[in-house]
């Protein structure tokens, strides 16, 4: 079995050119070079183990600075389990590989340390911390910095609930919320996103895309008409890794390239939307079996 | 007689720290009255607000013929050999009383000192809510700082009568190798309500005891909360029983437990005498490093419509917990204090400034030697 490595450019993945000659990075290519750090991640054939369990094999990623990548697939192919890897929790055992941030070897680093050099992740299923108000944990969060945190809360509608208990007895559009609501506070450069709007209610998904555009910095600060979009891109400066389902997300926050992981292993790159389009028709296991030319 | 005076703010800082961490205040207009036991001697004794009665027991007893039909009356003294040798040797204690419809508006403060190493210590407190009144007290038993060995007895007796509120506060702050039995029972009449928090966050030989709260009126309502640390070397068998005994009663007891090393029993027992009551039970207990925990919640309903429940749950820090806030940037230090904190301030409110801050150490250097 052969898996396919996405690189910088398209490649030909075995027949699904309708999907993947399209051009991947609309332009973005280059438009950081001038800053520094170009690429926000760079993953190099990451292999990860849970309990001796291999659950990531040999994956290589790449997000530049300012990008939004989204990352499909089916339900435990891994997803959960590379974003978890990337954060640096130590069940996710890291058996090969390397990952780099902000060009610095991060595979090795404690949690906390990456959290403080600029990664931040919304849980897919977070605990509940009883006894700890989550406005305080929002207060944790931003670490001295100041904040208005009733605007923040106000902002993604979650005032009502700051003295409740970390996620206890909240239900799933509002513990989505309140992992929003710490990263807003946290200001990471790299956000992690795992599933954020599953479960999440139409008019609330609204205030979710708008809210994840904001902690990406793509919310308008000038009016459009005043830039191109080139210039608003050059602009971009955080970088966003999104595990989506139904992809609705992306219609608040266009993603600027997408990958699906399957049993494990990064199988294609190329633009999100017609990603989407080919899982939502052939779906997963069609669309991987022609990309690895029926040999899964 | 009746009023002594004695200044607490001229002590050393070590046994002013020691008190404060008991929750006694040496600023006594921050509190309504004081009363101040060193072994079996009142050393200070006065109340300021009208419709308050604070005496020793002893003075009271001489003062009020009529006191004596509340001694033992909530207990036996015949209830184990620490209530007779209260009842036989010499005692003294506090009595405190609110006359009806009298509410204080600043508690009453309370510390009851073992002064001498080695000193058994008999004490008979006696507290009466009249009816509708309210009253705020809050006790600290304590040995001074240079002190690690006592035994302290404490009988105390509570009424509250039709309408009645008690706020009790009870806080220790033992030497290494005293040994602590206090009995309490607690007696509460139609809408009368009964609201006590227990706290000991320090060293301690051991200390057993089980409150009982005996709902007699209609309506009437008892809150116990606890929150035990036991540092290593102690051992605290801590608990609460309620009786539901007139319908619409309702009773919580909720404890914390938390051991750094020492032993813990924490009990709980709701009884549902009659219909229509309801309880709930909650004994949550943290282990860190080499501890012990026992948790006995106990459940008694004696007929048809009780609606008692209890939640138990023992066990370490979930390192899931931790890895979330360090997540968040906390290192595992912080993100333990954090859900330490947490655990043991969880429903518990109001604590006394010092009692927090003394708290808050408790937690920090609990964290500290975890890692
Ligand atoms: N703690 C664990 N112990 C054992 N296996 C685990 C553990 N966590 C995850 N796995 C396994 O790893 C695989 C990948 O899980 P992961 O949660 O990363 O999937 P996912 O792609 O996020 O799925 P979903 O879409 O359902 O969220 C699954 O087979 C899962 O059962
Ligand atoms: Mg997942």
């Amino acid at each position: 079995m052969k898996a396919v490595v996405q690189s910088a450019v398209p490649v030909d993945f075995h027949g699904v050119t309708n999907l993947l000659t399209y051009p991947l990075f609309n332009g973005n290519k280059g438009v950081n070079s001038c800053c520094g750090v170009r690429d926000m991640l760079k993953i190099e054939g990451l292999t990860v183990e849970i309990n001796g369990k291999r659950v990531l094999n040999e994956i290589n990623l790449e997000i530049k600075k300012g990008e939004l990548l989204v990352l499909f697939g089916p339900n435990g192919s891994g997803k959960t389990s590379l974003l978890m890897t990337i954060m640096g929790f130590p069940r996710y055992k890291v058996v090969k590989g390397r990952i780099i941030f902000k060009d610095q070897d991060i595979t090795h680093l404690p949690v906390y340390e990456r959290a403080k050099m600029g990664i931040g992740i919304s849980f897919q299923r977070p605990p509940t911390i009883t006894g700890l108000k989550t406005g305080d944990l929002v207060k944790l969060c931003a670490h001295g910095k100041k904040i208005d945190m009733e605007r923040l809360a106000e902002e993604i509608n979650f005032s009502h609930l700051l003295d409740r208990d970390v996620n206890d007895g909240l239900s799933g559009g509002e513990i989505k919320r309140s992992e929003l609501l710490q990263l807003m506070a946290q200001e990471p450069d790299l956000i992690l996103l795992d599933e954020p709007e599953s479960g999440v209610d139409l008019e609330n998904i609204a205030l979710i895309g708008e809210t994840i555009k904001k902690l990406m910095g793509r919310a308008p600060t000038k009016p459009i008409t005043c830039r191109s979009l080139k210039e608003e891109k050059a602009e971009r400066k955080k970088s966003g890794l999104i595990i989506t389902h139904t992809g609705h997300i992306l219609r608040y926050v266009p993603a600027d390239k997408g990958r699906i992981l399957y049993k494990g292993k990064m199988c294609v790159g190329g633009n999100p939307f017609e990603i989407l389009e080919q899982i939502s028709k052939y779906g997963y296991q069609e669309c991987i079996r022609c990309l690895n030319g029926n040999s899964i | 007689m009746s009023e002594r005076e004695f200044n607490l703010t001229a002590l050393p800082k070590k046994e002013k720290q020691r008190l404060a961490e008991a929750g006694i205040e040496a600023d006594f207009t921050k509190r309504e009255g004081t009363f101040i036991q060193e072994d079996l001697e009142v050393v200070h004794c006065k109340v300021e607000q009208e419709g308050l009665e604070l005496l020793s027991t002893q003075e009271a007893l001489q003062k009020h013929d009529w006191l004596k039909d509340y001694l033992w009356q909530c207990m036996s003294p015949d209830k184990d050999e620490y209530t007779k040798a209260v009842k036989e040797g010499p005692f003294n204690g506090y009595f405190i009383r609110a006359l009806p419809g009298v509410k204080n508006l600043k508690p009453i403060q309370a510390a009851l000192l073992i002064a001498t190493s080695g000193f058994v210590q008999n004490v008979h407190n006696i507290i009466i809510v009249e009816e509708g009144a309210e009253l705020h007290i809050i006790t600290g038993c304590l040995t001074t700082p240079h002190i690690s060995k006592g035994v302290h007895l404490g009988v105390t007796e509570v009424y509250i009568k039709k309408g009645g509120k008690l706020h009790f506060t009870m806080i220790h702050r033992w030497g290494k190798d005293v040994i602590v039995r206090p009995r309490t029972a607690v007696k509460v009449e139609e809408d009368g309500q009964f609201i006590s928090n227990y706290i000991t966050l320090g060293e301690v030989k051991s200390v057993q005891m089980f409150p009982v709260v005996r709902l007699k009126g209609k309506r009437a309502v008892a809150q116990l909360q606890s929150v035990l640390v036991a540092p290593p070397g102690s051992q605290l068998d801590v608990g609460g029983e309620v009786i539901c005994g007139a319908p619409q009663a309702r009773a919580e007891i909720i404890s914390r437990a938390m051991t750094t090393g020492g032993q813990i029993i924490s009990r709980g027992r709701l009884v549902g005498e009659v219909g229509g009551v309801k309880g709930h039970l909650e004994c949550k207990g943290l282990i860190l490093k080499n501890g012990f925990i026992h948790a006995i919640p106990e459940l008694v309903a004696k007929t048809d419509a009780v609606e008692l429940s209890h939640e138990a749950a023992v066990g370490k820090i979930a390192q899931e917990e931790i890895e979330y806030l360090m997540a968040r940037g906390l290192d595992e230090e912080e993100a333990t204090s954090v859900i330490v904190r947490g655990f043991l301030e969880a429903d518990i409110e109001g604590l006394p400034a010092a009692l927090q801050k003394k708290l808050d150490e408790v937690i920090e250097e609990t964290s500290k030697d975890l890692l």
